[in-house]
């Protein structure tokens, strides 16, 4: 059984009448890759700011690595590196410099703090611009600066918050190629509105929205929420004819034509592929285009958070 | 424990010092702050008319330089943290707010008394110039410190306020000048009638300019360190307290 490396109980926090996480739950075990996803404002980012001590709870609480974070707080963010949404650092500073800063901060003394800043920077191939402030680094460089004083004491657990937000994508793609390598010795939870990141980055998904929890999942299984799950998407010379045939079909529930895109959904614990590409060999129909859905992640994501179907 | 107490709370100093220095606002502020007690000291001071080997001229427009000159220093401490969101990097560090907020308020006392310290010409003139009483010039420049020390903890407690440094200074402006003018007449004006003997007392002994002129005579009362350091102590428990409360804004 693996063991709970975060444990959130009963998470509340409100700011005046507003309720920004409200009676928030989960646990975390190790080997996760734990993915927030939620609209803006959701409470993804106060959960985060509650888990790594900046916010307190306004009730409920949370153990990491078994210490409360609320009245052990200092031991909580011992077991964490946190990145803060936008990566904020110093930027007057050299990368070195606030590297070395946060691993005296991190309890590293004297030379052990010269080489952690140092591993760090080697971690994050920043080797080309550790005497340079950070204030001149690109955004991507940046974001790599925030990691590194993430790790710099080689925490079992990275909370990370919107590490990609604001990035091009050869940027994404690099952060999110780093986040995978620390994943295997390191539990990470990461927020985000991206859907993609989801399926880069994570094994565990949490939807939440207006602070509350609606669904936790692991991606495929998110996916398998949509109603294009495993539907087939073709398109052909004459959809309207096409398309009275396929619903004849036992198959399928329904078909649906949507800019000259024809789709067909599956009856329950059916598989269409082959029984449409057997039809059109059949008819000899001529298809431009056929396709397997796997799922459209942001039609499960709106159907979630807004209770609507696209 | 002492020992990392304290490790943590260099550890902001020597970040924030050297933050300092890495940016014009240093240099700004030491050319100022000598400039300007040069012209107090010689001009308004009249320091050579008076023919007296002192520097109670060079001493006596302190208050009014850190007036404005301290709560330029003191407006960045948090409201700049705040805006750049690294205060949230700098609170999810496994230090206490306390050892930031001391931290940060050591760093800017730290510069400002070596601004101070780089006054020393006007020492040596004094010292060419005739046979003054070196012990007193000392208490007068701990006593300078001591003020700026209260001023900064004034300006910090302001710019834990809000993240808007203009808004921090003019509070922080408005404070210290009602601290250095509460034992003067047109304060206590304000209050004699009506309020309690206890409490005019009380008023007229929070004035700075009564405290540092005790001290700039020659006078280091145990009452006089006492003051400062319970007037320090004070506004930086309210910024730690502000920053625990504002946090989340």
């Amino acid at each position: 059984m693996n063991e709970l490396v975060i444990d959130a109980r009963n998470l509340c926090k409100k700011y005046g009448s507003l309720v920004a996480v409200d009676d928030l739950s989960f646990q975390v075990g190790a080997g996760e890759v734990l993915g927030f996803l939620g609209p803006n404002g959701a409470g993804k980012s106060t959960t985060m700011k509650m888990l790594t001590g900046f916010l307190a709870p306004t009730s409920g609480t949370a153990l990491v690595n078994g210490h409360d974070i609320v009245s052990d707080s200092l031991a909580a963010r011992r077991a964490i590196g946190y990145l803060p949404e936008g990566a904020p650092s110093y930027g007057e500073m050299t990368v070195r410099r606030f590297l070395e800063f946060v691993a005296r901060a991190r309890g590293f003394s004297g030379k052990n703090a010269l080489r952690a800043a140092g591993s760090a920077i080697e971690r994050l191939n920043l080797d080309r611009v550790p005497e340079q402030t950070i204030e001149t680094l690109s955004k991507g460089f940046k974001r790599r600066v925030g990691l590194a004083q993430a790790i710099i004491h080689d925490p079992s657990i990275l909370i990370l918050d919107e590490p990609t937000d604001g990035l091009d994508p050869n940027q994404k793609h690099e952060v999110r190629h780093l986040i995978r390598d620390m994943s295997s010795e390191k539990i990470i939870v990461i927020s985000t509105h991206l859907l993609e990141e989801v399926h880069a980055v994570c094994n565990r998904a949490m939807i939440i929205s207006d602070g509350r929890l609606l669904v936790d999942d692991t991606p495929a299984g998110l996916i398998a929420r949509s109603r294009y799950h495993d539907a087939v998407t073709l398109v052909v010379a004459q959809p309207e004819r096409v398309a009275s045939v396929l619903s004849e079909l036992p198959q399928a529930r329904k078909v649906e034509l949507r800019e000259g895109e024809l789709t067909v959904f599956p009856a329950k614990g059916c598989k269409l592929f082959e029984v449409i590409s057997d039809a059109i060999r059949e008819n000899n129909w001529n298809v431009s285009e056929l396709r397997l859905e796997a799922g459209r992640l942001d039609e499960v994501f709106r159907q979630v958070t807004q209770g609507e179907a696209a | 424990m002492t020992g990392s107490f304290f490790s943590a709370v260099f550890n902001v100093t020597r970040r924030e010092l050297a933050g300092y220095f890495s940016t014009p606002v240093a240099w700004v502020f030491i050319v100022i702050f000598l400039v300007m007690s040069g012209v107090f000291t010689f001009y308004i001071g009249a320091f050579y008319e008076r023919g007296i080997a002192d520097l109670q001229p060079f001493f006596q427009f302190h208050p009014w330089l850190y007036l404005f000159l301290v709560p330029a220093i003191g407006m960045r401490l948090w409201a700049e943290e705040r805006r750049s969101g690294t205060v949230e990097l700098l609170l999810t560090l496994p230090i206490t707010t306390w050892q930031a907020v001391l931290g940060k308020f050591l760093a800017a006392w730290i510069f400002i008394g070596l601004a101070l310290d780089l006054t020393f010409p006007v020492w040596l003139t004094v010292n060419y110039l005739g046979d003054p009483d070196n012990g007193v010039i000392l208490a007068g420049y701990i006593g300078s410190w001591l003020m700026a020390g209260g001023f900064l903890a004034i300006a910090s407690c302001m710019s834990a306020l809000t993240r808007n440094q203009v808004v921090a200074f003019i509070l922080s402006v408005v404070v210290c000048f009602g601290f250095l003018l509460s034992g003067l007449p047109m304060v206590m004006n304000l209050f004699t009638g009506w309020a309690p003997q206890m409490l005019l007392d009380a008023i007229a002994n929070f004035s700075f300019l009564v405290h540092f002129a005790d001290i700039s005579k020659g006078v280091i009362d145990f009452r006089d360190l006492v003051y400062f350091g319970l007037v320090m102590m004070l506004w930086l428990a309210a910024t730690t307290l502000l920053l625990e409360m504002k946090k989340a804004d």
